[in-house]
């Protein structure tokens, strides 16, 4: 059996995206041919000034409504010295070596990474592109740089009251050399980050202009529909498509081993045609499969021993010890995540390249599938991101690129793969069910004494990002768990990886983290219940070594009416959570019960401490749509 | 067959029973009315037909011959979408915004119908707009922002 403890544990999750602290270095540094092959000024791949004043910012992560395009162009606005409407913003070209997420080495928008991880590097940016600016505009001068200060898109000098526009520095600052050292502005003198700057993408959102993947449009472009196998692992055993065929529109029946696609001049066509298709499937191995067979094999490998994950104290002697022992078992459920825009994906495969328009957390990787299937060099594909209707995890996952580009391979137009809703929900990657298994030993007074936890599920790093399954161990699954704060001296945390190929399953809005802390605060309220204790009390008293935990402990209680008469058929209810993302909170839930089955939140407060804010709007609005998502 | 969408003639050479939406969507290129359903299920497709809010996936384009159907494409220009916009603005109300053409279809309705909507009218009418992102309060908020004339 593999140990490790939490603070190895705490390295490991370091040492999974360590590698990536090359890939951010590389973007600010280097001069971007794509970029730069533009006249104007390109200090790195994130910036581009051209020489009528345009400035672009290039968006490495994908904008899915979490607010990146707002807080990331702030970032680089704020070192860079522009106004958010001197600027216009872009999807980033897929890229791991400029656009790298350091979490992962990858051109992945997930984890909620996208502010911890480019916080420093997009300021880097914008601050030596800044500093480039002000040399050119000093030697023009012929002054010291230091003498000069940049605003608005405008370096002045500042003893003459002398100005030179961005754009009329361009050329010039594209000369000077990319300096080594940049000072970087003092938070307090903050301009931008901080504030509830207003969302670039808002106007497009509201009058129909937004692209979305699912919005493309090209000369010749057909529509496709898709069925495919609705057992995991099925085969198209026979095909009668004469009904599909004949209906008007349709222009072509595209088979594959798995799927079949209705290829027409519009999508009532092709669902037409999809829906009087005649498909005999080979269901394949997972034929007779119910969630009941899952749930069996879960809880049977939730009775043999994990990997350790966390281990305080001495468990054992603490247990046999204690003055009551309490048990419990957890069980989450598959999630689909029902972005608002299907599955979508636009294709063109042509013999000398690959051209695909879809919406993408991993941008890289659909190149990288879309070269698999074609066969193509991956400098041969080119593929553009749009706005996500939606993301939640779902769009990590390329299996939608992969099958429409195997669906563009045989057609000889541009084709729009667009699923139905239906077929979004039968083939989604679901948040995998896990199965938890708790103990806790009480003393006399009820305080707990020794904490037991095992996780049962499959590894989804161990598909999605090897690295993050080291030593029997899933990084992710196990978040929520391990990073436990409640002081309690003897600790066991366990993982048991149980696959269950029955389903395609993934992140889904956090997996470890959101999952754990629901059954982690779902066993701590029934310890409080156990005790006789105020959920909010026995809480507070094993919190005493987490002040941050603590704060938005007591701030979530006293905003709420912690303690203060409700309505009749009303309650509350609290919980905390922490996890290696960094942010501490809690929540309060105001529930009210009618009749036998009607019930409603009636109101939540939730305290947050998410360290440095770079937009408190998108702050509050990422915890409402937490919120909603969360009880919908 | 001839349509009126956004107070233009516009002819499409259509089957009667195709849904509103794709012909929108997929013969004349308008892309601003979603796809999400195609059920009546989800609200993403909401458009005006003579200024009621329908589910245009489901609608068929025979039952929008000779009406009027504004889309969001030119809802703005309406009293009401101009109102409705602004505050959904001022609100920084989409996340995502998938959904928000849809959201917007009916609060416009809404409004043009009902300037200043109770918090259980503003339920009845855009209980059937779903949004994934939980963009409802901001939504709620938008409305009467617009229906107080952009008072906060």
């Amino acid at each position: 059996m593999t140990t490790v403890s939490r603070r190895e544990f705490v390295s490991v999750l370091t040492a999974a995206g360590g590698s990536l602290l090359l890939g951010y270095r590389v973007g600010e540094g280097q001069r971007v041919a794509s970029v730069a092959s533009a006249p104007g000024f390109a200090p790195n791949a994130f910036i581009r000034i051209a020489p009528d004043g345009s400035i672009t910012l290039f968006m490495p992560q994908a904008e899915m409504g979490q607010g990146t395009h707002t807080s990331m162009s702030m970032l680089l606005a704020e070192e860079l010295e522009v106004t958010p409407e001197q600027v216009r913003l872009e999807h980033a070209p897929p890229d791991d070596k400029l656009y790298a997420n350091p979490l992962f080495g990858e051109q992945i928008t997930g984890a909620s990474s996208s502010i911890r991880m480019f916080y420093e590097p997009l300021r880097r940016a914008g601050a030596t592109a800044r500093a480039m600016l002000i040399a050119a505009a000093a030697a023009s001068w012929n002054v010291d740089a230091a003498s000069c200060r940049a605003r608005k898109g405008v370096v002045t000098h500042t003893p003459t009251g002398r100005t030179l526009s961005y754009g009329a520095l361009a050329a010039k600052a594209a000369t000077v050399p990319v300096p080594d050292k940049i000072a970087l502005k003092d938070p307090k003198d903050f301009t931008l980050i901080g504030t509830p700057a207003k969302r670039p993408d808002t106007p497009s959102k509201v009058n129909g202009t937004a692209q979305y993947g699912i919005d493309v449009r090209l000369p010749g472009m057909l529509i496709a529909t898709v069925a495919a196998s609705p057992v995991l692992g099925g085969k198209v055993a026979g095909l009668d498509d004469e009904k599909a065929k004949a209906v008007p529109g349709v222009r072509q029946i595209v088979q594959l081993d798995d799927a079949v696609a209705v290829v027409a001049d519009h999508m009532w066509a092709a669902k037409q045609g999809s829906a009087a298709l005649e498909i005999r499937w080979e269901d394949g191995p997972n034929a007779k499969v119910s969630t009941a067979d899952v749930v069996e094999g879960l809880a049977k490998a939730s009775e043999t021993a994990g990997v350790t994950a966390r281990k305080d104290g001495d468990p054992p002697s603490a247990f046999a010890g204690a003055a009551k022992k309490v048990e419990a078992v957890y069980e989450s459920p598959f999630l689909a995540h029902a972005t608002m825009e299907p599955m979508n994906c636009t294709v063109h495969v042509r013999r000398d390249g690959c051209e695909v328009w879809t919406g993408s957390q991993v941008l890289s990787r659909a190149r990288a599938a879309a070269a698999k299937v074609t066969g193509l060099p991956l400098e041969k594909v080119v593929v553009h991101n749009h706005f996500l209707g939606g993301g939640f995890g779902r769009r990590l996952e390329v299996d939608y690129v992969t099958q429409a580009v195997r669906i563009a391979k045989q057609v000889d137009a541009p084709v729009k793969v667009v699923w139905t809703r239906e077929e979004d929900v039968q083939h989604d990657v679901y948040r995998p069910y896990y199965y938890d298994r708790f103990a806790a030993g009480l003393d006399a007074h009820g305080k707990p004494v020794a904490w037991s936890h095992r996780i049962v599920g499959p590894s989804i790093m161990a598909r999605f990002l090897p690295p993050g399954f080291k030593d029997g161990i899933d990084i992710d699954a196990v978040d929520g768990a391990v990073q436990l704060l409640y002081d309690i001296p003897a600790i066991q945390i366990e993982y048991v990886r149980h696959e269950e190929p029955v389903l395609n399953t993934g992140f889904w809005r956090g997996v470890g983290v959101t999952h754990n802390n629901f059954v982690v605060e779902s066993f701590i309220d029934e310890l409080a219940a156990v005790s006789k204790q105020d959920p909010v009390a026995f809480r507070r008293a094993l919190l005493r070594k987490s002040p941050r935990a603590l704060t938005v402990l007591e701030l979530a209680a006293k905003e709420a009416g912690w303690g203060k008469p409700v309505p009749r058929g009303r309650g509350r209810g609290v919980a905390l959570l922490f996890s290696s993302w960094g942010t501490y909170l809690a929540q309060v839930a105001e529930v009210e019960v009618t009749g036998s089955s009607d019930v409603r939140v009636r109101r939540i407060v939730c305290a947050v401490d998410c360290g440095q804010v770079v937009n408190p709007d998108i702050v509050k609005a990422q915890i409402e749509s937490g919120v909603v998502y969360g009880i919908s | 067959m001839e349509l009126t969408i956004n107070g233009r003639k516009r002819e499409a050479d259509v089957p009667s029973d195709m849904p509103v939406l794709w012909v929108l969507r997929d013969v004349l290129g308008m892309t601003g009315t979603k796809f999400g359903c195609g059920m009546a299920l989800c609200g993403a497709c909401t458009v005006q037909l003579d200024g009621q809010a329908i589910r245009s996936c489901v609608t068929p384009v025979s039952a929008a011959a000779g009406k009027a159907i504004t889309t969001i494409e030119a809802i703005g220009n309406t009293a009401a979408g101009k109102k409705v916009q602004e505050a959904w603005i001022a609100l920084d109300v989409p996340q995502c915004g998938y959904c928000q053409s849809g959201q917007i279809m009916s609060a416009s309705a809404l409004l043009a119908k009902n300037p200043h909507p109770t918090d259980s009218d503003i339920d009845a009418a855009m209980g059937g707009n779903i949004c994934r992102c939980g963009t409802y309060r901001r939504i709620r908020a938008a409305i009467k922002h617009a229906a107080q004339g952009g008072r906060r």
